[in-house]
């Protein structure tokens, strides 16, 4: 099998970009770490969970889609060409790998977004097992786990008490990555280390059963109450792809953009005559909970939440998607049981 | 493929039907996009209309298939990106993205007698299957249209009403809402489910119908009472669009995409939502 020193990460980091890769890894940014372009003498900081997805170098959160020049009130379209430099996206979380199935889903379920699939075609997802969690992650409840290899084209996984790494190539782009990473990878024997234990939070089909029913329950309220309507949870969230689209232009050029969008945000289902049908942030909190654990799953048989906890972890009111998980499937089990929540 | 690119259309009409809502007629420059238009263009479809530098809006394509030379639209000015259009003059090119979404399942209607309930700016969805309906005229049973508006000079197409309601083929109903009637008006002064009230009971018959929420909720109630079947009442959902193929999830109500699974739904279907979501 192939190895690497747990510390010397930063040196497979530097051979893959000698081999013409973007490295793509969790990277200390000031009080938080972040997924970032490696640049040479950067440490790669692999004890927590980086604070953005790996969604941000497939799907990023403003790309140009379409470009014009023009002349007064006359225009003439431009060509704008997905593409997209080799890239690895190295010690991701599996929550991560696993989030990429549902944005390859949505970006290609009916007709193809060029210009995810030129960033994804590019991009060599190597993720690193869990040993360890906070109280944020759920990936168990949710169908995850902290040693899932799904999605990810190589995985690392600690050995010998977090002094190695197993590196263990799935794909082909993995087996190329590793090929590409020559002498940084070596020969030699190890057992891998125990993944964290995260505990079951909640059922997810009494969830979803409940869900399925509970459209009008008044509970949406008190699920809701904490919600401010910031959008950061979206942001943050790797499996979510909502985005808007928006002109910008000078005298001479227009171009249209791309951005990240969230359901939890007023303005996006307002239509022209002012209707809005989501016009409470109940309704789109409730949206966003049922969005992610009904309507994909009933329509591409995915769950679109990994368990990942980015959105607990910033959410600035304390909310958490698992929180309301929890009490709906407390709830049920108190029904069932005939007692009352 | 970039799917979010549009092609350049050139405006070679723009007509005044009501106080700041027009038709625009439009042709496309290239005849390749012309022929892969038309070989998927079927009635109850919608495009996504736009001006470099304001952005796109969704409106159904106003025209039917039945006439290849051009498409059209209706639209009112409400906003940065109907202003920018209604700003283009004749000449002037747009971009244009469609035809999305499903359609109206015409041929499942041959042999039907077919009512059409339309309320101010929602008759253009309407107005490319009547016209569908009366180019294949000899497909269909009896056709009734039932039209109505806040005042008469809201009433759009007032032109087409005019020679709909002159062939002997078509029963025409027009009417405006009390007050909105001019010295001239010679339809009815009422509400469009009143109206609905005094059709006939409806035997092998389909409904479209298309207007503002409350009419339709007013309306439903009626047809079922005249006879039609939730699976046999049309409607075409007008939700907030960006991309209009399914990805950006911001039409999504229920496990539906509007602009994928819609715009056209049946009465019978829309049940199955979530009704505080619509």
């Amino acid at each position: 099998m192939k190895l690497l020193r747990a510390d010397r990460l930063a040196e497979l980091a530097a051979a893959l970009a000698a081999r013409g890769y973007r490295v793509i890894a969790p990277i200390r940014q000031g009080r938080i770490v972040r997924l970032a372009e490696w640049r040479p003498g950067a440490a790669i900081e692999t004890a927590g969970i980086s604070a953005n997805s790996v969604k941000d170098f497939l799907f990023p959160r403003s790309e140009i889609i379409d470009r014009y020049s023009l002349n007064g009130g006359d225009f003439v379209q431009k060509e704008v060409t997905p593409e997209a430099i080799k890239t690895v996206a190295l010690a991701v979380r599996p929550c991560d790998a696993g989030s990429v199935s549902v944005l390859d889903t949505v970006f290609n379920w009916d007709s193809n977004d060029a210009f995810y699939n030129a960033r994804r075609e590019a991009c060599t997802v190597v993720s690193l097992a869990c040993v360890r969690a906070d109280e944020h992650c759920f990936c168990t409840s949710v169908g995850g786990s902290p040693g899932s290899s799904e999605g990810a084209d190589a995985v690392l996984r600690a050995a010998g008490g977090g002094e190695q790494l197993i590196f263990e190539p799935l794909t082909p782009k993995g087996r190329a990555l590793a090929e590409a990473a020559g002498g940084a990878l070596a020969e030699g024997e190890a057992a891998a280390d125990p993944v964290a234990e995260i505990p079951l939070r909640f059922d997810i089909k009494a969830v979803r059963d409940w869900l399925a029913g509970n459209f009008e329950s008044p509970l949406w309220q008190e699920f809701a109450s904490a919600c401010l309507g910031c959008g950061a949870c979206a942001y943050a969230c790797p499996s979510c792809h909502c985005f808007d689209m928006q002109d910008e232009s000078n005298r001479k050029e227009s171009v249209r953009y791309r951005n990240w969008d969230s359901c939890g945000l007023a303005l996006f289902t307002l239509h022209t005559s002012g209707h809005n049908p989501r016009s409470t942030q109940t309704a789109r909190w409730r949206q966003r909970v049922m969005h992610k654990l009904s309507y994909i799953p009933q329509r591409f048989n995915l769950t679109a939440c990994m368990g990942c906890g980015r959105c607990s972890r910033l959410c600035p009111n304390g909310l958490a998607i698992s929180e309301t998980c929890e009490k709906i499937a407390r709830l049920c089990k108190a029904n069932h049981e005939g007692g009352t929540p | 493929m970039n799917i979010y690119k549009p092609v350049v259309m050139r405006l070679l009409e723009a007509r005044e039907e009501a106080p700041d809502v027009r038709t625009f007629r439009l042709e496309f420059l290239d005849a390749a996009a012309r022929s892969d238009f038309f070989s998927r263009y079927r009635v109850g479809q919608f495009g996504l209309y736009g001006v470099p530098g304001a952005g796109e809006s969704t409106f159904c394509v106003a025209s039917p298939p039945t006439r290849q030379e051009y498409i059209e639209c209706t639209f009112r000015k409400n906003g940065r990106v109907t202003q920018a259009l209604q700003d283009r003059e004749a000449g002037q090119c747009i971009t244009f993205r469609g035809p999305y979404g499903n359609c109206f399942p015409m041929d499942s209607w041959r042999g039907k007698d077919i009512l059409f309930v339309a309320g101010g700016i929602a008759l253009p969805p309407v107005r490319s299957v009547i016209w569908n309906v009366l180019d294949r005229r000899s497909d269909f049973g009896a056709v009734t249209i039932v039209y109505g508006a806040r005042t008469a000079a809201d009433l759009v197409y007032k032109d087409e009403l005019e020679q709909w309601g002159a062939r002997p083929d078509v029963n025409l109903m027009l009417t405006v809402d009390p007050g909105g009637q001019t010295p001239e008006w010679k339809g009815k002064v009422d509400f469009v489910p009143n109206l609905l009230k005094a059709l006939p009971a409806a035997a092998n018959s389909v409904a479209v119908v298309c207007g503002p929420p409350i009419m339709i909720k007013l309306s439903l109630p009626v047809l079922r009472e005249r006879g039609f079947s939730t699976a046999d009442i049309y409607t075409t959902l007008e939700n907030r669009m960006k991309c209009g193929v399914g990805k950006c999830g911001r039409c999504n109500v229920g496990p539906m995409y509007v602009c994928k699974d819609g715009p056209v739904f049946t009465a019978k279907q829309l049940e199955t939502l979530p009704q505080a979501d619509m």
